[in-house]
C-alpha cells in the first residue's frame, strides 16, 4: 500500500486545465448574453427640478477645509458617491463617506467621529438627546427621497396588474390574509384570476431604511400594525421569510411561487420586478415611479425641522410608500473651516446635486422640501456667525 | 549575591541551557503564547462590557425568551440557539457518513490514479468562500430542496418534522448547505488520520486471514477513532459559526418549531443580519450577548469533545493492557 499522494506535476496541470475550462465556459457564454443587463452610467440631462431662491454669498473670507468625513446610511450611497465625486471635480474638496448603516451614522455624529452623519430614519428622542448633550441641536437635512415597491410572483399576473389597498397589505403582512383568492383581494381585483394558494410573505432580514419606510407606512394606515408590530429598521415580523438586502428579498420573491415582498424602487426598476399598484390616501391606485415618489412631498405640509415621514401622502398623484433620507449635522459647528465647507457642500447637494438623483433612480426633492432644507442650512453657524446669508 | 533581575528574567524556563540565545528565544515564544491568551481574554471582557445593558435588563431569561422585538426592546435568544444547534445537527447527520466513507475510500481502497485528483478536488472544495456557496445554495440548492425534496417529504406531514408549506428556504436547506461545507474538512482530516495508522496494524490483521472490511473496521478505525472524533469536532466548529451561506438560505424567521421546512435563524446569521443597523444600547447589547452565547456553546462542545476523546483513548489503553 502506498502512502504517498501520486500527484505528479503533469497530472496537476491536467486537472487545473480541466477546472479552468469548466470555470471559463459559463463566463465566456455569459459575456454575450449578460451585457444587456448591465446598467450604463446615466448621463444627467435633466434640468435641476428646482432653482435656488438666491445664490448664497459667503459672509466673509472664511477658512475652508479640503476634506470632510461622513458616515451612515447605505440606501443613498450610490447617489452620495456620485455627488461627492462630482463635488470633488468641481471644488477639489474630498469627501470621505462610509456607508456603515444609519445606526452607525447616528453613532458617528453623536461621538463626533464624523463631520456629518446620514440616516434613512428619524433619530429617536433618546438618540437626539444623547447627540445634543455634547454639541447642541442636531438637524435633519433632507437630501433625496426613495420609495418602496411591493413585488409579487403570481403566475399569469403581470407587473402593475395586481391592486392592493392599505388594509389588505397590512393584513397580509400581519398574517390575517393567508390566501391569494381571499375575498378581500378578489374584491379589489375583479378582472384577475387569483390562485387558491398560500401567500408566501417575504421581508428584509437585515436592519434597513427600506424596512423603516415600509413599516412607517403600515403603522400609519393600520392601527393593528402600529400596536402589534410598530415602526423601526427591524421589527418582529408576525409571519414570513427573511431575505438579506434588496437582492435577497427580490431573489426569494422571484423563486417562490405565490410570494409577495417589498424592495427599494431603484432595485425593482433595474431588475424588472413585477410590482403592485397601491391605493393612496386620495383614493387613486398608483404605480411606483420616480414621478410619483417626488409627488409624495409636494403640496403637503412639511414641518420646519423636516423630521417627517411622507408615507401615505395626501397628494392625489403620490405613491404612498415614500420616505426622505437625511444628512445629520450640528447647527452650531465646532470647526470654522470644516463648517464652512460642509455648508457649501450641502447647499450644492440640494440644488445642483439634485440633477443626479433621477438617473440613479432616486426621487429629487420637491421645491417645498428644498426651501425647508435651505432654511436649515442657512441656520448653521460658527460662534453665532452664519456661514452663508441669502 | 543575588542574581540581577535581568539575569533572572533571561534564565531559560527549562533551566538547562545557559545560552543567552536560548533564553531570549524561550522568553519570546512565551510572550507569543501569552498574547493568544490575552487576545481571548480581552475579547471575553469586551464582549461582556458591551453586552452588559442586555444582561442587566433580561438576566437569565434572555436564554429562554423567544421574542426579538427592536420596537419594544424585548429580546430573547432561544430561537437563535435552537436554530444554531438544529442546523448543525442536520449538517453532522448528513456529513459524517459521507465524509467518513470518502475518507476510508481515499485512504484505504482507492487506486492511485483516483486518490491524487480526488484529494486535490476535496481540498479545493474546502477553499471555496462561503458567500459563493451561499449564492449557489440560493439559486440551485433551494429550488431543488423546495421541489422535489420538500414536496416529497411533505407527503409524510403527519410527522411534525415535515409539516408546513415547502418554501425551500429553512432549516433543512441550511443543514444541507452546512453539510456540503464541512464534508471536505472532515474528509481531508479523517483521510490523514486513517493514513497515519501504522501498516503493522493492517498487516497483523491480514496475517490472521481478515477480509478488507475486517481490517478497516476492527484494526484501522478503532486505532484512530480519537483522531476521527477530532475531525468531526472541527467540522462541527465550522458549522456552528458559519454565517454568510446560512444567512442566505435559512429563511431568517425567528421562532422555535418542530418543522424542518420552517424559516429559522442561527446566532451567527442573526448578528450578521442586524448588527449594522442596530441602534440603542439594549439592542446592540442583546446582539453582543448572542455572540457570548455562541462563544459559550463552542467552549462547552470543545470541552465535551476533549472528555470524549480522553475516555475513548483511556478505554483503548486499558483494553491493551
Amino acid at each position: 500500500m502506498t502512502r504517498k499522494i501520486p500527484l505528479s506535476p503533469k497530472r496537476l496541470t491536467f486537472i487545473l486545465s480541466i477546472l479552468a475550462l469548466v470555470l471559463l465556459v459559463p463566463i465566456l457564454a455569459g459575456c454575450s448574453g449578460g451585457s444587456k443587463s448591465e446598467t450604463s452610467t446615466p448621463t444627467p440631462t435633466l434640468a435641476p427640478t428646482t432653482t435656488p431662491i438666491t445664490t448664497p454669498t459667503p459672509t466673509s473670507t472664511m477658512p475652508a477645509a479640503t476634506s470632510l468625513t461622513g458616515a451612515g446610511a447605505t440606501f443613498p450611497y450610490p447617489l452620495y458617491s456620485k455627488w461627492f465625486d462630482e463635488y470633488y471635480k468641481l471644488t477639489g474638496v474630498k469627501i470621505n463617506y462610509q456607508s456603515i448603516g444609519s445606526g452607525g451614522g447616528i453613532k458617528a455624529i453623536t461621538d463626533g467621529t464624523a463631520d456629518f452623519g446620514a440616516s434613512d430614519g428619524i433619530m429617536s428622542d433618546a438618540e437626539q438627546a444623547a447627540a445634543e448633550a455634547s454639541h447642541g441641536p442636531v438637524m435633519h437635512v433632507p437630501m433625496t427621497s426613495g420609495s418602496v415597491a411591493i413585488a409579487y410572483n403570481i403566475s399569469g399576473i403581470k407587473s402593475g396588474e395586481l391592486k392592493l389597498t392599505t388594509d389588505v397589505l397590512a393584513d397580509i403582512y400581519l398574517g390575517k390574509i393567508t390566501k391569494w383568492n381571499d375575498s378581500r383581494i378578489t374584491a379589489i381585483n375583479p378582472g384577475l384570476t387569483l390562485p387558491n394558494a398560500d401567500i408566501a410573505v417575504v421581508h428584509r432580514s437585515d436592519g434597513s431604511g427600506t424596512t423603516y419606510i415600509f413599516t412607517s407606512y403600515l403603522s400609519k394606515v393600520s392601527q393593528d400594525w402600529a400596536t402589534k408590530v410598530g415602526n423601526a429598521k427591524s421589527v418582529q415580523w408576525p409571519v414570513g421569510i427573511g431575505g438579506n438586502g434588496n437582492a435577497g428579498v427580490a431573489g426569494q420573491v422571484q423563486q417562490i411561487p405565490n410570494s409577495i415582498g417589498y424592495v427599494e424602487l431603484a432595485y425593482a426598476i433595474q431588475n424588472n420586478i413585477p410590482w403592485a399598484k397601491l391605493l393612496n390616501k386620495a383614493g387613486n391606485y398608483i404605480e411606483p415611479s420616480l414621478a410619483a415618489t417626488t409627488k409624495a412631498a409636494e403640496g403637503v405640509p412639511l414641518p420646519d425641522d423636516m423630521k417627517v415621514m411622507i408615507t401615505d401622502s395626501a397628494n392625489p398623484q403620490a405613491y404612498p410608500i415614500v420616505g426622505f433620507t437625511w444628512i445629520l449635522v450640528y447647527k452650531n459647528q465646532q470647526d470654522q473651516a470644516k463648517g464652512n465647507t460642509l455648508v457649501k457642500m450641502l447647499w450644492w447637494a440640494i440644488h445642483d446635486g439634485q440633477k443626479y438623483a433621477e438617473p440613479l433612480q432616486y426621487g429629487s426633492l420637491p421645491s417645498d422640501a428644498v426651501s425647508k432644507a435651505e432654511k436649515e442650512i442657512l441656520s448653521m453657524n460658527y460662534n453665532g456667525q452664519p456661514f452663508i446669508t441669502p | 549575591m543575588r542574581p540581577s533581575l535581568v539575569r533572572r528574567l533571561l534564565t531559560p524556563l527549562a533551566g538547562r541551557s545557559t545560552s543567552l540565545g536560548d533564553a531570549i528565544f524561550s522568553r519570546l515564544t512565551l510572550v507569543f503564547a501569552l498574547s493568544v491568551l490575552g487576545i481571548l481574554l480581552t475579547m471575553i471582557v469586551l464582549l461582556n462590557i458591551d453586552a452588559m445593558p442586555a444582561i442587566r435588563k433580561f438576566g437569565v431569561s434572555f436564554v429562554g425568551n423567544s421574542s426579538w422585538n427592536p420596537v419594544t426592546e424585548q429580546f430573547g435568544a432561544l430561537p437563535a440557539i435552537f436554530g444554531t444547534l438544529l442546523s448543525t445537527a442536520i449538517a453532522l447527520i448528513l456529513a459524517i457518513p459521507v465524509s467518513l466513507g470518502a475518507a476510508i475510500f481515499l485512504a484505504e481502497l482507492a487506486p492511485g490514479w483516483i486518490r491524487g485528483p480526488a484529494s486535490f478536488l476535496i481540498e479545493m472544495l474546502a477553499s471555496i468562500p462561503s458567500v459563493i456557496i451561499g449564492l449557489w445554495g440560493l439559486f440551485v440548492l433551494v429550488p431543488f430542496v423546495r421541489s422535489p425534496v420538500e414536496h416529497w417529504l411533505g407527503k409524510l406531514d403527519f410527522i411534525p418534522l415535515f409539516h408546513g408549506p415547502p418554501f425551500g428556504v429553512g432549516f433543512l436547506a441550511a443543514g444541507i448547505i452546512l453539510a456540503i461545507m464541512i464534508v471536505p474538512f472532515i474528509t481531508a482530516m479523517s483521510r490523514d488520520v486513517i493514513r497515519a495508522v501504522p501498516d503493522s496494524q493492517r498487516e497483523a490483521m491480514l496475517a490472521l486471514g481478515a477480509t478488507r472490511w475486517e481490517v478497516i473496521s476492527s484494526a484501522v478505525l478503532p486505532y484512530c477513532r480519537s483522531g476521527l472524533i477530532g475531525a468531526v469536532i472541527l467540522g462541527m466548529g465550522r458549522a456552528l459559526g458559519e454565517t454568510m451561506a446560512v444567512t442566505m438560505v435559512i429563511g431568517n424567521g425567528y421562532g422555535v418549531t418542530a418543522s424542518l421546512f420552517a424559516p429559522g435563524n442561527t446566532i451567527a446569521s442573526k448578528i450578521a443580519n442586524e448588527f449594522n443597523e442596530a441602534s440603542g444600547k439594549v439592542f446592540i447589547g442583546s446582539l453582543v450577548e448572542l455572540a457570548l452565547i455562541l462563544f459559550a456553546i463552542s467552549l462547552i462542545i470543545n470541552v465535551l469533545a476533549r472528555l470524549l476523546v480522553w475516555r475513548i483513548t483511556r478505554g483503548v489503553r486499558e483494553s491493551r493492557e
